[in-house]
C-alpha cells in the first residue's frame, strides 16, 4: 500500500482484486482493509477509485447527478466501451430518462400489487415446505432457495412454461458481466447467446400472459408512459434482477437461521420476526456485493478529489458491516434495526423489486419456522462464484419437523 | 431543535427531539421507536413508515409528491385523508411539536 501516485495525493493505494477467487472464498478481512485504509481508496489492479464506508457508499448512492449510472454500473464504461447487451433503461439510465422508466416498474411492482399477490406466495411457500418434509433431507439452494422463486417469479411475470432453465443462467451472465474482464466474465458472455435469445424472445408481448408483471409492463404502452419498444427492455430488468437476487436473499437466510440456531428459535417463538429475520440476512451476507458508478465531473469526495470520467467502485456488503454505523457488525441478529442498509441499495436506483423480495423472503421463512424445529447443515457448503453476486452453489441440510 | 409526538395505536405515546434537516422517519428510528420499520431508508419505495396526521398540522406539511400519494394506496393499515409517509416529512421549526399517530400495522 502507497500512498500517493496518479490517482492524487492522500489517497491509498490498495493492492487487492475484488474480483478473485480468493476474495471470493473469504472476503471480509479485505473488506475491513478497505474500509480501515481511508474514506475513498484506489484500486490498482483495475484502477478504480473505491468506497467501502458505509457514509461514503451512501453519499455515493444519494448523488446520481455525479456519480452516474447511464455510463455502466461495472467496471466497463459505456461511453469508451460497447455494452455487451444494449444497456438497460433503467438500471443504466440517469435522470430524466431514468425517471420515468422508474415510474413504470414502481407502479407495476407496487405495495398494493404485494397486496394481491401475497396469499398466492405464501401458500407456494407452504408448498414447498410441505416437499421438504417429505425429504427430509435435501440441498437448501437447489431445494429451498431456487425452487421456491422459480415456483412463483415466472408465473407472476407470465413467462411461458418453456425455457425457463435458462433464467437463472442468464441472471448469473449480467450479474458476472459487471465485473472486470476476468475468466468469470469472458466465459460467462461467450456462453450467453443462447440465454439471451431466450430473454429477448419472452420479452415481446405477445409472449406473456395477461395480468402478469410483464403484460402490466407493455400495457403501460397504451397509456402513453412508454414506447412500444421501451417495453421489451423493461421487462428485461426484471428477468434480470428479478429472481437471482431473491434466490441469493433466501439462501442467505436460510444459511444465516441454520448457522445461528439461538436467531432460529427466537424466530420460531415470534413469527412476526420473518420480515426482520430476512432483511437482516440481506443486511449480513449482501447477496449483491458491490456496483460502479462513473463520475460525471470532477468531483471531492470526503477530502479525495476525484476527476470526470472515473469509475467508483462501491462495497455494498462492506458498507452493511462497516462498525461506524453498525453496532456489533459482524453479529446476525432478527431483531437488529436493519432500516437503511444498503443491501438492496440506496437512492434513486434502490431496488425496484425490494417489495417482491421481502413478501417471498417473509413467506417462505415464516413458513419454514412454523413446522420445522431445526436445521441442520449436514454437508460442507459449496460457494458460487460471481463477480457481483455472494452466494452458495449447494448447501446440504436435514431438518427435523416441529 | 423541533420536537414531535408519535402516539402509538395503545395510546402511548413518545416525544422525540429531531436532528438538523431529519425527517420524522429519521427521527423515529434514530430513537429506536417501535411502529416504523422504514425498510427502505426514506426512499419513498416502500411504505412502512405509514402515520396519521393532526387534522390541524396537515396544511403545514409539505405537499404530497405523486409517488408517495401512490405508495399510501398499499399501506398495510387503512389509507386516511390524513395519512402521510413519515419519510417525507422534514421537520422544520414550524413543525415543533407536530403529533403523528401511529397505524395498527406497518406490513
Amino acid at each position: 500500500m502507497t500512498v500517493s501516485g496518479p490517482a492524487g495525493s492522500g489517497i491509498p493505494h490498495l493492492d487487492v482484486d475484488p474480483f478473485d477467487m480468493k476474495f471470493f472464498a473469504d472476503p471480509y478481512p479485505t473488506h475491513e482493509l478497505l474500509r480501515e485504509a481511508g474514506p475513498v481508496v484506489y484500486l490498482d489492479r483495475w484502477n478504480v477509485y473505491a468506497v467501502a464506508r458505509y457514509a461514503e457508499v451512501h453519499a455515493v448512492l444519494n448523488d446520481p447527478a455525479t456519480f452516474c449510472s447511464s455510463r455502466g454500473v461495472g467496471l466497463s464504461d459505456f461511453k469508451k466501451e460497447t455494452p455487451w447487451r444494449p444497456p438497460s433503461l433503467i438500471l443504466e439510465a440517469d435522470p430524466p430518462a431514468h425517471t420515468r422508466t422508474r415510474a413504470v416498474l414502481s407502479k407495476v411492482l407496487s405495495p398494493t400489487v404485494m397486496k394481491q399477490v401475497r396469499d398466492r406466495f405464501a401458500a407456494a411457500a407452504e408448498a414447498r415446505v410441505d416437499a421438504l418434509l417429505e425429504t427430509r433431507s435435501f440441498d437448501a439452494i437447489t431445494d429451498l432457495a431456487e425452487a421456491y422463486p422459480l415456483s412463483i417469479f415466472p408465473d407472476a411475470l407470465g413467462l411461458k412454461p418453456e425455457g425457463r432453465e435458462h433464467l437463472i443462467p442468464y441472471a448469473s451472465v449480467v450479474f458476472n458481466a459487471f465485473g472486470p474482464p476476468n475468466q468469470l466474465r469472458q466465459e460467462a458472455i461467450e456462453r450467453s447467446a443462447p440465454h439471451q435469445a431466450y430473454v429477448t424472445e419472452q420479452c415481446q408481448r405477445e409472449n406473456l400472459a395477461p395480468g402478469g408483471f410483464g403484460a402490466c409492463i407493455h400495457a403501460q404502452v397504451d397509456e402513453g408512459a412508454i414506447t412500444a419498444t421501451e417495453a421489451p427492455l423493461l421487462v428485461r430488468s426484471l428477468l434480470s434482477a428479478g429472481l437471482d437476487t431473491t434466490v441469493n436473499g433466501i439462501a442467505a437466510a436460510v444459511y444465516c437461521l441454520a448457522r445461528f440456531p439461538d436467531q432460529w428459535q427466537r424466530l420460531r417463538q415470534d413469527l412476526t420476526l420473518a420480515r426482520g429475520a430476512f432483511e437482516e440476512a440481506v443486511r449480513f451476507e449482501s447477496p449483491v456485493q458491490t456496483f460502479f458508478r462513473t463520475t460525471s465531473r470532477e468531483v471531492e469526495l470526503s477530502g479525495a478529489r476525484i476527476g470526470e470520467g472515473e469509475k467508483v467502485l462501491m462495497f455494498l456488503a462492506a458498507a452493511n458491516r462497516d462498525p461506524r454505523r453498525w453496532d456489533k457488525p459482524d453479529s446476525y441478529d432478527i431483531t437488529r434495526r436493519t432500516s437503511g442498509h444498503v443491501g438492496f441499495g440506496s437512492g434513486i436506483h434502490m431496488c425496484v423489486g425490494q417489495l417482491v423480495a421481502r413478501l417471498e423472503g417473509e413467506v417462505m421463512l415464516t413458513a419454514l419456522a412454523r413446522r420445522i424445529e431445526k436445521i441442520e447443515i449436514t454437508g460442507e457448503p459449496k460457494r458460487r462464484f460471481n463477480n457481483t453476486l455472494r452466494g452458495l452453489d449447494s448447501l446440504p441440510v436435514t431438518i427435523t419437523p416441529a | 431543535m423541533p420536537a414531535i409526538t408519535f402516539i402509538h395505536p395503545d395510546g402511548k405515546s413518545d416525544r422525540v427531539e429531531t436532528g438538523d434537516g431529519e425527517s420524522a422517519m429519521q427521527a423515529a428510528t434514530r430513537h429506536g421507536l417501535d411502529g416504523i420499520l422504514a425498510e427502505c431508508g426514506g426512499n419513498a419505495m416502500c411504505a412502512t413508515c405509514h402515520v396519521y396526521v393532526d387534522d390541524g398540522s396537515l396544511a403545514l406539511l409539505p405537499a404530497m409528491a405523486d409517488d408517495e400519494d401512490a405508495l399510501l394506496d398499499g399501506t398495510a393499515s387503512e389509507r386516511r385523508p390524513n395519512s402521510r409517509l413519515s419519510c417525507q416529512i422534514k421537520i422544520t421549526p414550524a413543525l415543533d411539536g407536530l403529533v403523528l399517530r401511529l397505524p395498527e400495522r406497518q406490513v
